[in-house]
């Protein structure tokens, strides 16, 4: 499909705020701006509470905003309800319709709109066919596995080619294995319909793997905007560097130690490299000898936690490349030595504060 | 001795379990199910024409050729499953926006005081409710003195239609709860995914809220239709329209036992009937 629009806007916030409760409660989500391009796969990433989830239910029309206003392809649509929103929910229960077979359910959309019976039958089987279920029209949603009611209510919500599809947790119900099949098949069904996706997730991996862009959310306020290489590579914030992946983070009198000036930093653990205590350092290379206090094995990878002779603690990942189980055990007790280009020290700014309410 | 016997009965579950069942079994089936069992075998015996007592065992079909051949008997069969459905309808147009009201838009203390307030009337004696109704609605009653002003006078105590007025008042709690329960039961999310999909209010009700409340009005069904086909104090009371159960009453009061437990059979067989649909649409499941 042909994106000559990819520049324009999908959906731009502006200052947009949510507070539940009474004035004095900190707010849901408190005032963020975002622009998302039409046709991307964009991802709101944050732990539970960072007001993720609000922010995707006021763009859908079931939260109203307490303040500022959401574009939808550049019309206002800040106080319309969700049944004149041109956007389609994908929800985190799958929210069928009980009563319905599969088929009324997909077409529920089509028929409330008044689409002719015979489209409407084309434009179902057209759906069902995309999320792979063709032939299941007539069982109902308790017939069906999870990650069969997965597809069908990512059916239903497409089958009216919304301008922006939002999807809330849609896989956080599914096991692992299922839920890894559907990532593949959410960005690959996301490219055929050229839709934009906007989708909830607290899980840091899944949004990495799908995103073209994602958004970091943390206590109601947008920590990072990036794809998903610059917000892994060059996190700006210590919550961003420690929730998007795991990263070692050095502050204060440890950071003047290691790295020679204070601040913030952040390093992530496979960009240590682990060695013997006589190893050569590099001119571009920092380094600091320690101990090895714990490994924890982890299948492909090892973890080792060092103690450094100079105090504190930094973790390190190293790939199984031809350690087994015990291999690795046995070097707990170990005199190391940590090397790291300096190129991979990240710098960090101090976390924004959260202003007052 | 007694841990003998507890060890016993640990030992052997199901012997347990008839022990402790054996009580209210045993009651139901022969105190409850043998007396109306009794009762409907009255319906085939004869009576001493002369001396007006029932032969037991002496098998006939006079009292069911009775009820048939006089239509009085059909009129009113007819006249109480009528104003029982029309009873159930009401009940249920009421209970729907209420129960509604109730489960999705009142906050959690207007919800707890409407709920007491619908269960309260449960609590007052039901031929106290009944008189109450009968000093609203007699002629110089307090109806009639409300409507006065516009000249108009109170219904009197023998209109048809008080006892569907007081039947539905009677009965309404019982369908409220079990409407309010199914509400309760509809998450969120599937009337947020309706309006997601395009549907306005009227179209999530009619498409998605009703159909799923079916079963609880069944349920709440099986209460108002039961209790009004069954009832004969209001109808007496606050109409000269008779029931079934004056019927029964007054033959009974005349020795007619026979015909009595004849025409019984007809609600018994119309419940039947009813509780047979109402678990189609999944009532039970709904209680």
């Amino acid at each position: 499909m042909e994106r000559t629009a990819s520049t324009a806007l999908a959906i731009r916030l502006d200052g947009l705020t949510k507070k539940f409760g009474s004035g004095t409660d900190a707010a849901a989500v408190a005032g963020i701006d975002l622009e998302i391009r039409d046709g991307e796969f964009f991802s709101l990433l944050g732990p539970s509470g960072s007001g993720k989830t609000t922010t995707l239910r006021m763009i859908a029309g079931f939260e109203r905003p307490t303040a500022g206003r959401i574009y939808l392809h550049g019309d206002d649509v800040t106080d319309l309800p969700p049944f004149d929103r041109d956007v389609n929910t994908v929800f985190q229960d799958y929210a069928l319709f009980p009563h319905m077979s599969v088929a009324e359910n997909v077409g529920y959309g089509l028929e409330v709109r008044k689409v002719g019976a015979s489209e409407r039958a084309t434009r179902v089987k057209e759906a069902l066919r995309m999320v792979r279920l063709e032939g299941y029209d007539a069982r109902r949603p308790a017939q069906l596995s999870g990650g069969q009611r997965q597809r069908v209510a990512l059916a239903r919500a497409l089958v009216n080619r919304p301008r922006v599809l939002l999807l809330d947790e849609p896989l956080g119900a599914l096991d692992l294995k299922l839920r890894e099949e559907m990532q593949i098949e959410l960005k690959a069904i996301q490219g055929e319909v050229g839709i934009t996706f906007i989708y909830v997730t607290h899980d840091q991996q899944e949004a990495l793997t799908m995103s073209d862009r994602l958004a970091v959310f943390n206590r109601g306020r947008i920590e990072q905007i990036g794809t998903p290489a610059e917000v892994y590579e060059h996190p700006k914030t210590s919550f961003v560097a420690g929730f998007v992946g795991s990263s070692n983070l050095v502050a204060g009198e440890a950071a003047r130690a290691l790295f020679g000036t204070p601040g913030r930093f952040a390093i992530r653990p496979e960009k240590i490299r682990l060695g013997e205590p006589t190893d050569k350092v590099g001119a571009d290379e920092g380094s600091v000898l320690g101990r090895i206090k714990t490994v924890v094995y982890l299948g492909a990878d090892t973890r080792y936690i060092i103690s450094l002779d100079i105090g504190g603690e930094l973790t390190v990942t190293q790939q199984n490349l031809k350690e087994s189980s015990m291999e690795a055990h046995s070097a707990e007790g170990r005199a190391v030595r940590l090397t790291w280009r300096r190129v991979h020290v990240l710098t960090l700014a101090e976390d924004p504060q959260v202003a007052p309410a | 001795m007694m841990r003998r016997i507890t060890g016993w009965f640990n030992q052997h579950p199901r012997a347990t379990l008839r022990a402790l069942l054996a009580g209210p079994l045993g009651w139901i089936s022969i105190v409850y199910l043998g007396s109306l069992f009794i009762l409907l075998m009255h319906a085939f015996w004869s009576k001493d024409s002369f001396t007006g007592k029932v032969e037991p065992f002496n098998w006939t079909l006079d009292a069911f050729a009775q009820i048939l051949s006089n239509p009085v008997y059909f009129t009113i069969a007819a006249r109480t499953i009528g104003i029982a459905a029309l009873v159930t309808i009401t009940a249920a147009a009421i209970a729907l926006p209420v129960a509604y009201y109730m489960a999705r838009i009142a906050s959690p203390r207007k919800r707890a005081l409407l709920l007491v307030a619908v269960t309260m009337p449960l609590w007052a004696s039901y031929l106290v409710k009944i008189y109450a109704w009968r000093t609203i609605l007699q002629t110089n009653g307090l109806l009639g003195w409300a409507i006065s002003p516009f000249g108009l006078e109170g219904p009197g105590l023998t209109e048809i239609a008080n006892s569907w007025l007081v039947l539905t008042y009677l009965w309404l709690p019982y369908m409220i709860l079990p409407v309010y329960a199914g509400l309760e039961r509809i998450p969120n999310s599937l009337l947020e995914a309706s309006a997601d999909l395009g549907g306005r209010g009227w179209i999530t009700f009619r498409r998605v809220i009703f159909p799923q409340l079916i079963p609880a009005l069944a349920a709440g069904s099986i209460f108002t239709f039961s209790l009004s086909i069954g009832d004969y104090i209001v109808p007496d009371l606050v109409s000269d329209a008779k029931f079934i159960g004056n019927v029964i009453y007054d033959n009974s009061a005349l020795g007619s036992f026979p015909v009595a437990a004849a025409f019984s059979f007809v609600p018994i067989l119309v419940m039947i009937g009813y509780l047979l649909v109402a678990r189609r649409l999944g009532a039970f499941e709904s209680l």
